[in-house]
């Protein structure tokens, strides 16, 4: 299993990132305890020197990481026919108990290295490096959380076994079965409309709130939080069984398929996208207190509440205009 | 706006950079070119099979019936096809005739095998274009062959094979019943096995355990695990070879970390001076990995387009004897032209993304010259 | 206008470390804005360094630069930097032409971070070509210029981002008597559109030139009372 030109590149770019980590970490370390931004001695000139090099390894490797996320996903949908059982990514994730953490961990990755991301930009902007060890502070947790990704995905890859049966995602997101999956399935549609539609104004709002008033920002990145769950949930128990036109069709991987038009991907990746912002705004916004940041907060901060915003809206146009289109009729059934 | 035209200011500088210095970083494209070929063309060749493959397979019966005797697969009766009514599920089934056959003239394996609704006559073969050009005959021609005792039997060859399923078909033989049953020496009411169609997908495994259970001396050969076990093996020898290739990433990644290290003293003075006229070290950096963003895709996309060139043009005669398998035989095919976005993300990741990582630290280590160095 | 005070600066090289170098030690002096100072001094006496703590190319060890009244000595590399493009132009004793590039795109490249406007930037380029007599040489490769071309193109690309401050090290070193009178004029030109200028040099036709305004005398990295 292990021979996979896609797992191989997947392991070969966590391992990458875990190196350039945990170098980051150890430079971390040294810049906590010893930076001294008015100091001109040769120690702090060779500590600024090396934060250009951490700097830019943590960049591209969060930056992999994000791709990865991808990969691992669509590697995992590509990957199904090779299993019994499997007709989409939740079989192959089914395989092996190590499949669903790797994927969850992956996912927090992914938001962590998207906040750490818009923080380092930020900080480039002021001419006293002010966030230095703020952001030298945070990537300490990262690290685990990085090395776990990489054990999780390892154990998974190299316990895909092909002659293991695994159960598909008929099983795993029935309305009948045990499990939070399952629970969601079963959510009523109505519902799932209501937190979706609700959460959709209150994300939309809070965030022009935010572009107008420049207050604001922390109810905006938890109410984004709320709207992305909410609409995970959605995806699961409303907006799939539309894709599908079968009413008992949850599957939220299904629907990463090239014979739905990829519909997947199209809603998958503006929804993360827009809360990976929203979270960066929620975190940058407080810097504005810090007076050499306090312009290039006022101009980040809109700016990516924009694409937020922007992102958010296709994504619920995206999901309106599948609702709408499908040739599923519940009328009378959940309606 | 002036992000986009500081990136247009810093590509200027880095393009005329690179032709400045020709012969070295010629060298570098070429290498990288290679490497990026060679993935390529694994890549592409393997999921061309693939998908060839999976297109024939999709014709072939969901369920394969063979009788097993002493652990080898044995001619299986008419009473067989009878125990297979009943099952439901079962939209059609029908026993097949089909054998190996040895040529000694060109030492190589036919496949002789019945197809009722070809209508052939009992003296007429429909051939592949493989045994055509081995044996150098085309329609209207005559073929013979010696049967299982002793006799020879001449035909006339009405047609050959469409060339587009030339990968199985290159060294079929189609003939009637009679002249297979003739050829073999095999009575009528045995076949060589009983095909089964299903048309619930869902319901093959459920139907093929039935069947063992009611004919214990029998094996259900599925399409599904046809498919699946070619899918597993066209990885596994993808993966292969990769491994292979693994020695040469690595010396492209030590050759990428050595030429962005070994700048020439000419380079430094360079990076010196733009230091010195007010470029920062993240600018530097900047235009450091544009040098390296513009070699990548130049590489990617020669790379790219060559190993297309070469798997869906040239046949991939460089990589054929491993991936294909070993015969006297080989089919001429081309393959239809496929390409996937998961390959093409794999391809980056193992050649833009190493060469990326491993010139990280050498071009750092000249981006942070002090700019008052070329005063000292 | 800016004037630049220096309070207790001290310079270190490859500090805790056995071969440790101090080039400045404790100065503290000031620059008049629109003036010509000289800061003369025997090779090793620490001019250049000098110069390239003035003018942002590095930070002191020890002490206090400002710039009017700015605080500069504490600012990392990346806002050094970003002060020292629009205030401080640096011509140097070796000329540190970039060899392969025309005149023109070394006289615009401090500009290239900055990403102004294509057509306004090539406007100033020309104009300065054509003030200081390059106009014709303008799309010539560097390497091929005569040491005064190379002279006068190293005082135009010091001069692209109109800089409040010129800060020359050396700059007659490579050129004759007759070149270096002329670099002179040249300076006397721009004192008068208001610039200030800072020059080092062992040359007497520099110290001694009537266009200089305040000589400074440096030996072993302190300041000589004059």
């Amino acid at each position: 299993m292990l021979l996979n030109p896609a797992i191989m590149a997947l392991l070969l770019v966590s391992l990458v990132v875990v190196l350039m980590l945990t170098t980051a970490a150890g430079f971390a370390v040294q810049v906590l305890r010893h930076w001294d931004m008015g100091s001109g001695s040769e120690l702090q000139l060779n500590l600024e020197r090396r934060t250009y090099l951490i700097s830019t390894l943590l960049t591209w490797s969060f930056a992999a990481e994000l791709v990865s996320l991808l990969l691992f996903i669509y590697n995992a949908e590509s990957m199904s026919g090779q299993f019994v059982g499997a007709m989409c990514a939740t079989g192959v994730l089914n395989v092996n108990p190590w499949g669903w953490p790797a994927l969850f961990v992956k996912i927090a990755v992914f938001f962590s290295a998207a906040v750490w991301l818009a923080l380092n930009a930020l900080d480039n902007q002021g001419y006293d490096y002010p966030l230095v060890r703020l952001k030298y502070f945070l990537l300490l947790p990262i690290v685990p959380l990085v090395i776990s990704e990489a054990y999780l995905q390892l154990r998974h890859f190299i316990a895909l076994q092909p002659d293991v049966i695994t159960s598909c995602c008929g099983s795993l997101f029935s309305s009948t079965a045990q499990g939070v999956a399952a629970e969601v399935a079963s959510l009523s549609p109505v519902m799932a409309a209501w937190g979706l539609y609700l959460s959709a104004a209150a994300v939309v709002l809070s965030g022009l709130f935010y572009l107008k008033r420049r207050r604001g920002s922390a109810p905006f990145s938890l109410i984004a939080i709320a709207a992305y769950l909410l609409a995970v949930v959605a995806v699961v128990s409303l907006i799939s069984p539309y894709i599908y036109e079968h009413p008992h069709h949850h599957c939220p991987f299904c629907i990463l398929k090239s014979g739905h038009g990829f519909a997947g991907y199209l809603l998958f990746i503006p929804l993360f996208g827009a809360t990976a912002l929203a979270l960066s705004v929620g975190v940058i916004a407080p810097c504005a207190r810090i007076p050499s940041l306090e312009a290039a907060v006022k101009s980040r901060g809109a700016a990516l509440t924009r694409l937020s915003l922007g992102l958010f809206l296709l994504f619920y146009l995206l999901a309106s205009w599948f609702l709408l289109n499908s040739s599923l009729v519940m009328q009378e059934v959940w309606w | 706006m002036n992000f986009f035209r500081r990136q247009r200011y810093l590509v200027d500088f880095t393009l005329s950079s690179l032709l400045r210095r020709k012969g070295k970083n010629l060298g570098l494209l070429l290498v990288y070119t290679l490497i990026v070929f060679m993935l390529a063309s694994v890549m592409l060749f393997t999921h061309g099979l693939k998908q060839e493959i999976g297109k024939v397979l999709q014709a072939s019966p969901e369920i394969i019936l063979q009788r097993m005797e002493a652990g080898r697969h044995a001619l299986i009766s008419d009473a067989y096809l009878e125990k297979t009514g009943e099952l439901r599920g079962v939209t059609e089934r029908r026993g097949r005739l089909w054998g190996y056959f040895y040529d000694p003239a060109v030492k190589a394996n036919y496949t002789m095998m019945v197809a009722e609704e070809r209508n052939l006559l009992g003296t007429e073969v429909i051939i592949g274009n493989a045994i055509a050009r081995t044996r150098g005959i085309g329609p209207g021609d005559y073929i013979t062959f010696r049967s299982h005792d002793g006799e020879t039997y001449s035909f006339i060859v009405k047609g050959l094979l469409d060339s587009g399923t030339e990968m199985f078909s290159a060294d079929l033989i189609l003939m009637s019943a009679r002249a297979w049953r003739a050829t073999f020496g095999v009575a009528e009411g045995w076949y060589t096995d009983i095909v089964l169609s299903v048309s619930n997908p869902r319901e093959v495994a459920n139907i093929a355990q039935k069947l063992s259970r009611r004919m214990p001396d029998t094996r259900p050969i599925l399409k599904q695990e046809l498919l699946r076990t070619y899918d597993a093996i066209f990885s596994w020898r993808q993966g292969i070879l990769f491994v292979l290739l693994a020695g040469a990433i690595m010396a492209f990644v030590i050759f990428a970390w050595d030429k962005a290290s070994g700048l020439s003293a000419e380079e430094r003075r360079e990076i010196g001076i733009l230091k010195s006229i007010g470029w920062e070290t993240s600018d530097v950096l900047q235009m450091k990995f544009w040098e390296g963003a513009i070699l990548s895709l130049l590489a990617f996309l020669c790379g790219y387009l060559l190993a297309y060139l070469h798997v869906f043009y040239a046949s991939a005669t460089l990589f054929e004897p491993v991936l294909k398998g070993w015969a006297v035989l080989y089919p001429a095919f081309r393959l239809t032209p496929v390409v996937d976005g998961l390959q093409l993300a794999t391809l980056f990741f193992f050649s833009v993304f190493p060469y990326t990582v491993a010139t990280i630290i050498p071009i750092w280590q000249v981006a942070v010259t002090d700019p008052d160095a070329v005063m000292r | 206008m800016h004037r630049i005070t220096l309070a207790e600066v001290t310079k270190v090289f490859n500090q805790n470390r056995p071969n440790e170098y101090p080039a400045i030690r404790g100065i503290s002096m000031t620059i008049e804005p629109g003036r010509v100072t000289c800061v003369k001094g025997a090779s090793g006496s620490g001019k250049s360094t000098l110069l390239s703590l003035i003018g942002c190319l590095s930070r002191p060890t020890a002490g206090r630069i400002h710039l009017g009244e700015r605080m500069i000595s504490g600012l990392p590399e990346r806002f050094l930097t970003a002060i020292r493009r629009h205030t401080f132009g640096f011509i140097f004793q070796q000329f540190n032409l970039i060899g392969g590039l025309s005149v023109v795109e070394n006289v615009v490249l401090p500009a290239y971070p900055l990403a102004p406007d294509y057509r306004t930037l090539m406007d100033s380029a020309q104009e300065l070509l054509a003030r200081f007599d390059l106009a014709h040489k303008a799309e010539s490769q560097v390497q091929w210029l005569s040491g005064g071309e190379a002279q006068r193109t190293g005082i135009c690309r010091a001069l692209i981002n109109d800089p409040e401050i010129l800060i020359a090290d050396e700059p007659t070193a490579n050129l004759d008597s007759r070149l270096s009178l002329a670099f002179m004029d040249q300076i006397a030109q721009l004192r008068h559109t208001g610039k200030t200028v800072l020059i080092s040099s062992h040359d007497p036709l520099l110290f001694d030139s009537p266009v200089v305004d305040s000589v400074i005398e440096l030996r072993d990295g302190q300041l000589l009372e004059e």
